[in-house]
């Protein structure tokens, strides 16, 4: 399978210049990174992937041992860069990603110049002398959740495209398969997402790394983002004035400018 | 008369259309209204919402913003998903969540949201129209939990039938020094499904082996039983007859006197050495002959006919007794290779005599060849098992 083609990846910017390789969260697909990544494009080469299950990735792909946990996330991440023979990596991370971005950069670190981790929790649900945010209920009751918003949502999801009339700077490339998936993978993916403990590798990360903060995160609190910062040998925390979890899209102009002063500087 | 009740017609709709203005309509609509800011603060709420929720309105307006309503795992849907969404397209629909109540008590609500934009195109405010769903979603947790045990017990059902299947063919063929045996069996349609073929391949005595093949009538769990039956019979009865017809003999009556009606064919194969030579007995139960290909001369078939397995009274089996030289090969099929289809042909006997007169390497050379050939003779689509064992001298 063409790992191009299996993660709907898109190249864009600067052939040959330095790689920003930009890796969406749990949820939604590629599209997160549109208000963000073109920005990037004056300098560096862009590139934007899908998640093996989301968005406009291959299902069949899927493979429930290999994405049963992060690391198999991250093997996908290395096995792009390497199909793409990128060099000098800025890998951006939103959400789980951030966590992906992390095993990756553990696991060959020589790939990578920087990270970026927008909204980054190592372990969502709470510990002894952790606190996450969660329990493992909550965690139970999003499933659930899942479960109820998923089910009348085909597991062979044709890529319609939305009518947005009244927003046609939107595009055509924007479809209905935007937060969409099969509902099988999304319920693995939550639980890998959610039930994740990555606090242990967070001190073998020797790439030079920025945390992108909300001030409102429901999901990745303040605590959470400075006990990341905390761990990283070295990393920076930079608080976005931003509320939410997804600071890429209702903040975007900060975000970016965050982004651009810690990879352009 | 019918003038009055026009004119209390017309009385009736001028007092309805009085009574709804539109900040009655806003504030009494039969669904939740909210209208909060991008980041999702609540800036104005009406008094359906009020009421199903038991918040109070100063405590939302300005204070609250919609996602602190929500339960956890919510919450979490809403952070990304829906807002991810409503940013991206403008529009979120049919969102299942639940908004907790004053009291605490959850209300299941299906939420439909627009995001508004100002003149210059920035997001503005968002509106949520918010609708009662505690019977749908009661409704839906039990389709969906019907669909889980369906899942489950289709998940079973699979697993169980691939284990049988597992259990009925042994992969491979044991190694019997001085013979080159191989075989090859494929489960008619997706495979998913307990077939009715079987074969088995072993030891009774030094230099003394039995090649069994068979095919049980119809398919799945019974089926499957009736395979297990006579596998076993035709083991156990190997050891005490050294015939392959009187073999063929107990297990006809096995299957006279199971509770089972179903019947099967058989083809039994007795190979023994003595003084370096192999010797084959050969015998059949309702099924195709096996055939022989000797070296430097085309393949016909061996043996003779014998009754179906477990239905006539005084069933009748004979063997026939050859010799197995160097380059000599036994071929043994169930009907799935000559009796497969295509639009108006089956597979046939002398197709099957050809690839056999062609292939003459290795045992396993020949079985693959079958079977290939069979498969693209269906355009790939097996109607019936298919199962052939080679046993050829060295």
């Amino acid at each position: 399978m063409d790992t191009v083609q299996k993660h709907n990846i898109r190249v864009s910017g600067v052939p040959g210049a330095q790689p920003v390789v930009f890796a969406h969260g749990f949820g939604c697909d590629q599209n997160m990174w549109r208000h963000v990544a073109p920005h990037f494009e004056d300098a560096f080469t862009v590139i934007t992937f899908d998640h093996v299950g989301a968005g406009g990735s291959d299902l069949s792909a899927y493979d429930p041992v290999r994405h049963g946990s992060l690391q198999g996330y991250a093997e996908d991440v290395l096995a792009i860069i390497d199909d793409l023979d990128l060099k000098d990596v800025v890998l951006v991370g939103h959400s789980v990603s951030a966590m992906i971005a992390v095993l990756a950069a553990v696991a060959e670190p020589d790939r990578f110049e920087k990270l970026v981790l927008v909204g980054p929790s190592p372990r969502y649900t709470d510990d002894a002398g952790y606190s996450g945010g969660f329990t493992e209920a909550d965690i139970t009751e999003l499933l659930e959740s899942l479960d109820s918003n998923y089910l009348g949502w085909s597991s062979a999801i044709a890529p319609v495209i939305m009518g947005n009339a009244d927003r046609p700077e939107l595009g055509a490339e924007l479809t209905a398969s935007f937060c969409r998936t099969d509902p099988e993978i999304a319920r693995r993916f939550a639980h890998v997402t959610f039930l994740s403990d990555n606090r242990a590798d967070l001190a073998d990360v020797t790439v030079p790394t920025l945390v992108l903060q909300c001030t409102d995160d429901v999901i990745a609190p303040v605590a959470v983002g400075e006990y990341v910062r905390d761990a990283i040998p070295g990393a920076e925390l930079v608080m976005l004035d931003a509320t939410g979890h997804c600071p890429n899209l209702s903040a975007p102009e900060s975000t970016t400018a965050a982004i651009a002063a810690f990879v352009r500087g | 008369m019918v003038s009055s009740s026009l004119a209390g017609a017309d009385a009736a709709f001028q007092e309805a259309l009085r009574r709804d203005d539109p900040a009655e309509l806003y504030d009494r609509a039969p669904c939740g209204y909210l209208s909060t800011t991008p980041d999702g603060v609540i800036v104005r709420v009406n008094a359906t919402f009020l009421a199903w929720t038991g918040h109070r309105r100063e405590d939302l307006v300005g204070r609250g913003r919609f996602v602190d309503l929500l339960s956890v795992g919510g919450r979490i849907y809403h952070e990304t998903h829906y807002a991810p969404m409503l940013r991206l397209q403008g529009a979120a629909r049919e969102i299942a969540l639940e908004i907790v109540c004053a009291d605490g008590r959850r209300l299941p609500v299906l939420v439909n949201s627009v995001l508004d934009h100002d003149s210059d195109g920035a997001p503005s405010v968002v509106r949520t129209a918010v609708f009662d769903a505690t019977e749908r979603r009661r409704y839906e947790q039990e389709v969906l939990a019907a669909k889980r045990r369906a899942e489950e017990s289709e998940a079973r059902a699979v697993q169980l039938a691939q284990t049988l299947q597992q259990t009925l063919i042994p992969p491979t063929p044991p190694h019997i020094p001085g013979l080159d045996v191989a075989a090859a069996y494929r489960p008619a349609g997706d495979g998913r499904h307990v077939g009715g073929d079987f074969y088995d391949v072993f030891q009774v005595s030094t230099d003394d082996w039995v090649v069994a093949l068979g095919d049980v009538q119809g398919k799945g769990a019974e089926a499957a039983v009736v395979t297990a039956l006579a596998r076993y019979t035709v083991r156990a009865a190997s050891v005490d007859h050294d015939s392959p017809s009187e073999v063929l003999r107990t297990l006809d009556h096995v299957l006279h006197s199971s509770e089972t009606d179903r019947f099967c064919t058989a083809v039994l194969v007795r190979v023994r050495r003595s003084e370096g030579t192999w010797r084959a007995t050969v015998a059949c139960g309702g099924h195709p002959l096996p055939l022989l290909r000797r070296a430097g001369r085309s393949p016909v078939r061996v043996g003779e006919h014998g009754a179906l397995l477990g239905v006539l009274p005084h069933a009748r089996f004979t063997d026939t007794e050859v010799a197995l030289k160097p380059g000599d090969a036994l071929v043994l099929f169930t009907d799935g290779v000559t009796e497969a289809r295509r639009p108006g042909q089956f597979y046939g006997i002398e197709r099957l005599l050809a690839v056999v007169d062609e292939h003459r390497a290795a045992a396993a050379e020949v079985t693959d060849a079958i079977l290939a050939d069979v498969m693209t003779f269906q355009s790939g689509d097996a109607r019936d098992d298919i199962a052939v064992v080679t046993v050829a001298v060295h």
